[in-house]
């Protein structure tokens, strides 16, 4: 029963099931600040689905994430308050900013492995934010930035209605997991696998490192300042506190909850969390000690996450059912007179 | 096939690699024995540009490739399996096999973005090298199992499939039998015969002496990062300074 209902869930046909969901999801939301919510989180899960290319398949723990996310608000965010850029040409310059930024940091911190890296990543982070804060001149420090243009409609529609909002965001999400999608079963995204599995063997098989991994690193710097982009765009203000390193571990959170390395796992962990938190907070402070206890478990019982967990279970199910059986006998037979044809050829 | 000169390795003060010169010769099982700390596995890293030599040349077919990065020295052909290979566990074998012909192919982000011909074709292409590896080392059956999944001879095989899904000429086996049990050694024994008789040059790090005695062609004996000796197994066994240095008192192990 179990199973039906998890291979149901994982059938590529179920995808459309659930995008048709999400657009009919404001007719259902109780209320617009309902809809405000999803579309923050859909906002978080782009940019989500970019630490998992770094993180997930490169294996590289990036903890400056939060802070090109930051860089991404504030490149629009400055753009269309001071200098009166539009929303769109701003928004395409936001994109440039962090994966040029992206590309530089990376170059550098990439020489660091392992934990090293993610020290380094860590002060970067929060050498961002301190920029943010105290580089008035530019970011003006504290106060934040105020008057940030909404997505220009192109008069057809008005992006700082809540709804379109929420249905821009979403488009910008599917387009984020299409891409994904397609990197992970390609070439490229077995190359950044190959890499997680160990920088020694993936050079090995020829791989080049650097290269490989400035790409994966500017990839998912530039998811950081798309979801940035449209957060400033949507919240209309922004300060330093949004490049500040707790960001950046909630998105980790969302991250191993989802599952890491998984296709899914990005959207399902933000949604879960996100919702989760929002249902808690009549607890105000006290959820917390509700939600501690939560993630503990599911770290215990879950630890390839929600998606990693079930799409493991679904294949040994599947492997003990003898499902997967008849289509590898006759492959079975096929490799047997193949090898049997190079026996002959040895002889 | 492949010549080594003078190779030293300096760690620090230390001599991890002491003038050592050697040439392996095309289609034949090289070995390379010698204690813990020998320096073994450092010989390897230098040959497969892991680590760069504080003098000496690697040749390979004529062409020097010392000074090339290891991504370069795989593409020449050199093949190499660790100690211990970390695959990805909760994917399935053809799946982590298929990135080791990727070294043979183009495609960047752009054609993935549009999934470009070349793409589609090049995935083909290394989805067939992947399974034509795979069948080479006798595991077709287990294509669609979890790696998780598999023994831990499995997984030597499978470590095997992904060096020889690079097309290597010459392939560095570190210590290819360490923990399968008797059995199955003679069963990778057989299958680096098998390697050779495809026209592969093989060469590996093995402790396991008599399997070493059985079937190198070549053996080189090293001992506190210098070369002892090298020779045929019979030459090897009869040598006083390797019986001294290596094999002990213990005459046994050389039978």
């Amino acid at each position: 029963m179990m199973f039906k209902l998890a291979a149901l869930l994982t059938r590529p046909a179920t995808k459309y099931v659930f995008i048709l969901l999400a657009l009919l999801f404001p007719l259902f939301a109780a209320n617009e600040y309902q809809v405000y919510v999803m579309s923050l989180a859909f906002v978080w899960a782009i940019a989500v689905y970019g630490l998992n290319i770094i993180t997930g398949y490169c294996g590289q723990l990036n903890l400056a994430h939060g802070g090109f996310f930051a860089i991404g608000a504030y490149t629009l965010g400055l753009l269309t308050s001071d200098y009166g850029w539009s929303f769109w040409p701003a928004f395409v310059a936001a994109l440039l900013m962090t994966a040029v930024l992206g590309f530089i940091t990376g170059v550098i911190s990439l020489r660091l492995k392992e934990h090293y890296f993610a020290i380094f990543t860590l002060c970067v982070g929060f050498i961002i934010y301190m920029l943010l804060d105290k580089w008035e001149e530019l970011t003006h420090g504290a106060i934040g930035v105020r008057d940030i243009a909404a997505p220009y409609g192109f008069g057809v529609v008005d992006f700082t209605d809540s709804v379109p909002f929420y249905y821009l965001v979403l488009a910008f999400l599917i387009f984020s997991i299409w891409f994904i999608s397609r990197l992970s079963k390609s070439l490229l995204g077995r190359t950044f696998i190959a890499i997680r599995n160990g920088d020694e063997l993936a050079q090995s098989l020829g791989i080049n490192l650097m290269r490989n991994k400035v790409l994966a690193f500017v990839l998912s710097t530039t998811y950081a300042g798309l979801a940035g982009a449209l957060y400033a765009g949507m919240v209309r203000f922004i300060g330093p506190e949004d490049a500040n390193i707790l960001h950046t571990f909630n998105l980790i959170t969302y991250l191993l909850v989802g599952g890491i390395g998984t296709l899914f796992g990005p959207l399902v962990g933000t949604l879960s969390i996100v919702w989760l938190t929002q249902s808690l907070q009549f607890l105000e402070t006290y959820k917390m000690i509700l939600f501690g206890p939560l993630l503990v478990l599911l770290v215990i019982f879950f630890p390839n996450g929600l998606v990693g967990s079930l799409l493991l279970w679904m294949r040994r199910k599947a492997e003990s059912m003898g499902v997967a059986k008849a289509p590898k006998a006759s492959r079975v037979e096929t490799s047997n007179s193949a090898t049997g044809k190079e026996a002959e050829n040895n002889a | 096939m492949l010549k080594v000169e003078n190779l030293t390795k300096m760690f620090g003060g230390l001599a991890a690699v002491n003038d050592v010169s050697v040439h392996f010769e095309a289609n034949k099982i090289n070995a390379i024995i010698g204690p813990n700390g020998a320096g073994k596995s450092t010989f390897f890293n230098l040959i497969a540009g892991m680590h760069k030599p504080t003098s000496g040349r690697i040749i390979l077919d004529g062409e020097d490739i010392t000074p090339l990065r290891c991504d370069y020295i795989a593409q020449r052909g050199i093949g190499r399996t660790f100690q211990t290979t970390n695959l990805f566990e909760t994917a399935t074998v053809l799946d982590n096999l298929i990135v080791g012909h990727r070294l043979r192919t183009q495609s960047g982000l752009w054609d993935v973005l549009i999934n470009s011909k070349r793409l589609q074709a090049e995935e083909k292409e290394c989805r067939v090298k992947a399974r034509e590896a795979l069948d080479f080392v006798g595991l077709s059956h287990v294509e669609n199992r979890l790696i998780a999944d598999i023994t831990q001879e499995e997984r030597k095989r499978v470590a095997f499939a992904l060096a020889l899904a690079t097309q290597p000429k010459l392939l560095l086996l570190d210590e290819p039998a360490a923990g399968v049990n008797p059995e199955e050694t003679v069963g990778l024994a057989d299958l680096m015969h098998k390697m050779v008789a495809n026209g592969l040059t093989v060469c590996l790090i093995e402790h396991k002496m008599d399997m070493i005695m059985g079937m190198a062609d070549k053996i080189m004996v090293l001992d506190h990062g210098e070369k002892i000796a090298e020779g045929t197994p019979q030459e090897i066994r009869e040598n006083p300074v390797v019986i001294e240095a290596y094999l002990g008192s213990d005459e046994d192990a050389a039978a």
